[in-house]
């Protein structure tokens, strides 16, 4: 295929994806909004007047990259684990088989599917903290590098989970068990400063903590870790999971007999 | 000579240790309209879904165009259009967007894949559909919607696995239309199918694979000229309470009266008809009993289970 051609069929699966999540936006783009709004409400306001500062800042403003971060990260899965699983359900992941689109446009096309809904997602969210607090950005391109990188790392994530999952139930397991406890321990409502020197060690094997706090250093200017080590680790991550998911495809792995 | 398809010792072995194709070759020329026909679990689905990439094969050689599939996949599928036994697209998609979004995989601009297809869509009846969601069709419409797709990338090679299944008489005889006058326009087509008049009617070559083998591979002419004897069912004007004896041919009755006669190659319907008349039974009509197709299809199936038999040495 011309340079052209692999651009139109790269085209073709992003507006596919986006039309997609677009088209049935009361599951899709409503649901986090409601969630983080009330995030904002309860945690933000309400609690969150009673527990002061942290790391600097009214905790309000503590939490909001977090939660920016929780939201952009749990829509780049859910977009395309759902979204490909659903084709491969559907069989409808033929059309892509038998065409002459390579397996990274393929790969590339999904990943930026999911990150249009996580970025997406992430500006809603962002939006709706203005309501809530003021956000002063420390270092725009921080911000952008870290939220960008994170959106597809987890769109890629979410890529391999449909490519292995042979059930519905496959495609929940992850997001449940594994992206809400790391999340939820990732720094996004605490400061790893306030853990005993045990469970801070056991915290930085967390890499969902790199990702918050790289953001929140970009927005605020603190963080528990270096943010240059959260980039380093979010591109190595990238590199990792890119490989493992162009081999499985190459292979076709739970999509062709 | 380069083939529309040229398939090479084709083999494939599933985890399991089931072996579906046994090394078949397979050579379709370019314009052809092809069958490939076989029972249930012969192999044909497999043999097309390798051709097509949705099967990875274990051994052999595949070319769309003289492009190797192993070397050249990109070429190949480009030249490939394909229509699958099973309903495969987004049921909740709408017909257009469908259509139009197979050819964006195939590097077609929206524009320019826009008015493939409406060609297609109006050719196949769909047009005033295109803005249905696919689920609210009925059966024989996704059937076309999945012609539409194959057809939007202009394919030279259209390969099409039972396109006809659970569709009407009359929707099969138009689709069949449309399959001749896209024949006729230079596409080749590789069809399978259950219904072997439909293989009889639209087909010039012919094969048949039988437990992951090519038991016949030939024209249908010569196919057809295999067949020894051929049974007529005679409508009479007076009903016939037994069967004539006749002195050139096998004569009975079916359940419902009409007069069956096995007709051997080469013994001519005349003298047939000569000693009726002498017998002073007038006919009203004839038909074939069974298509011709299917009767010799039967036959070589049959032959080729009791051959399959004798050489793993199960006796009956």
């Amino acid at each position: 295929m011309t340079p052209q051609a692999l651009w139109t069929a790269f085209t073709t699966i992003v507006i596919r994806e986006v039309r997609r999540f677009t088209r049935i936006w009361p599951q899709t783009l409503l649901p986090p909004a409601v969630t983080m709004t009330l995030y904002f409400i309860i945690f933000g306001n309400l609690i969150g007047s009673r527990i002061g500062e942290m790391g600097g800042y009214d905790y309000m403003q503590f939490i909001v990259p977090g939660l920016i971060m929780m939201a952009v990260i749990t829509n780049s899965y859910s977009n395309v684990v759902s979204s490909f699983f659903s084709m491969k359900f559907q069989r409808s992941i033929e059309e892509l088989l038998v065409s002459p689109v390579p397996n990274w446009t393929i790969l590339a096309g999904y990943v930026a599917g999911g990150m249009a809904r996580g970025l997406s997602i992430g500006l809603i969210v962002t939006l709706l903290s203005l309501a809530f607090t003021q956000l002063s950005i420390h270092n725009l391109l921080m911000v952008v590098v870290t939220v960008i990188l994170t959106s597809a790392l987890f769109s890629l994530g979410g890529f391999i989970n449909a490519m292995l999952a042979t059930k519905f139930d496959d495609i929940s397991i992850v997001p449940t068990f594994v992206l809400t406890p790391l999340t939820y321990l990732g720094g996004v409502f605490y400061s790893i400063d306030m853990l005993p020197s045990f469970w801070q060690g056991v915290s930085m094997a967390n890499p969902i903590l790199y990702m918050v706090n790289g953001f929140r250093f970009g927005i605020l200017g603190v963080s528990d870790v270096n943010p240059f080590v959260s980039l380093g680790m979010i591109l190595v991550f990238i590199v990792l999971l890119a490989a493992v998911s162009l081999r499985m495809l190459a292979r076709g792995k739970g999509i062709r007999h | 000579m380069t083939y529309a398809l040229d398939i090479e010792g084709l083999t494939k072995n599933y985890s399991d240790g089931f072996q579906a194709l046994k090394g078949i070759d397979l050579h379709v020329r370019e314009g052809d309209f092809f069958a490939l026909l076989g029972p249930n679990g012969a192999g044909k689905s497999t043999t097309l879904g390798i051709v097509s990439s949705l099967v990875n094969k274990s051994g052999g050689k595949v070319r769309v165009f003289g492009h190797d599939i192993d070397t050249d996949l990109s070429s190949a599928k480009l030249s490939l259009g394909v229509v699958p036994q099973e309903f495969n697209f987004n049921q909740f998609e709408k017909v257009e967007d469908i259509v139009t979004t197979q050819a964006g995989y195939y590097g077609i601009p929206l524009r320019t894949a826009k008015v493939s297809a409406e060609k297609y869509l109006k050719k196949l009846g769909l047009w005033d559909k295109r803005h249905t969601p696919a689920r609210m069709l009925s059966g024989g419409m996704k059937r076309r919607l999945m012609i539409a797709r194959a057809l939007v990338h202009e394919p030279r090679l259209l390969i099409l696995d039972e396109p006809t299944a659970g569709v009407d008489i009359e929707l099969r005889r138009s689709m069949w239309q449309f399959l001749e006058e896209m024949n006729r326009q230079g596409t080749t087509i590789i069809l399978t199918t259950h219904y072997l008049e439909e293989a009889e009617a639209l087909c010039r070559n012919i094969a048949i694979i039988d437990h992951g083998q090519i038991i016949r591979h030939t024209s249908k002419r010569e196919l057809l000229q295999q067949l020894s004897v051929e049974t007529f069912v005679l409508d009479t004007e007076q009903p016939l309470e037994k069967a004539p004896e006749l002195s050139a041919f096998h004569a009975s009755l079916d359940d419902d009266g009409a007069l069956e006669v096995e007709v051997a190659k080469g013994q001519g319907l005349n003298a047939l008809f000569i000693e009726l008349e002498n017998l002073g039974i007038r006919v009203l009509s004839m038909r074939t009993k069974a298509n011709r197709l299917e009767e010799l299809f039967v036959r070589m199936v049959e032959e080729n289970a009791r051959e399959a038999e004798k050489a793993s040495g199960v006796t009956a």
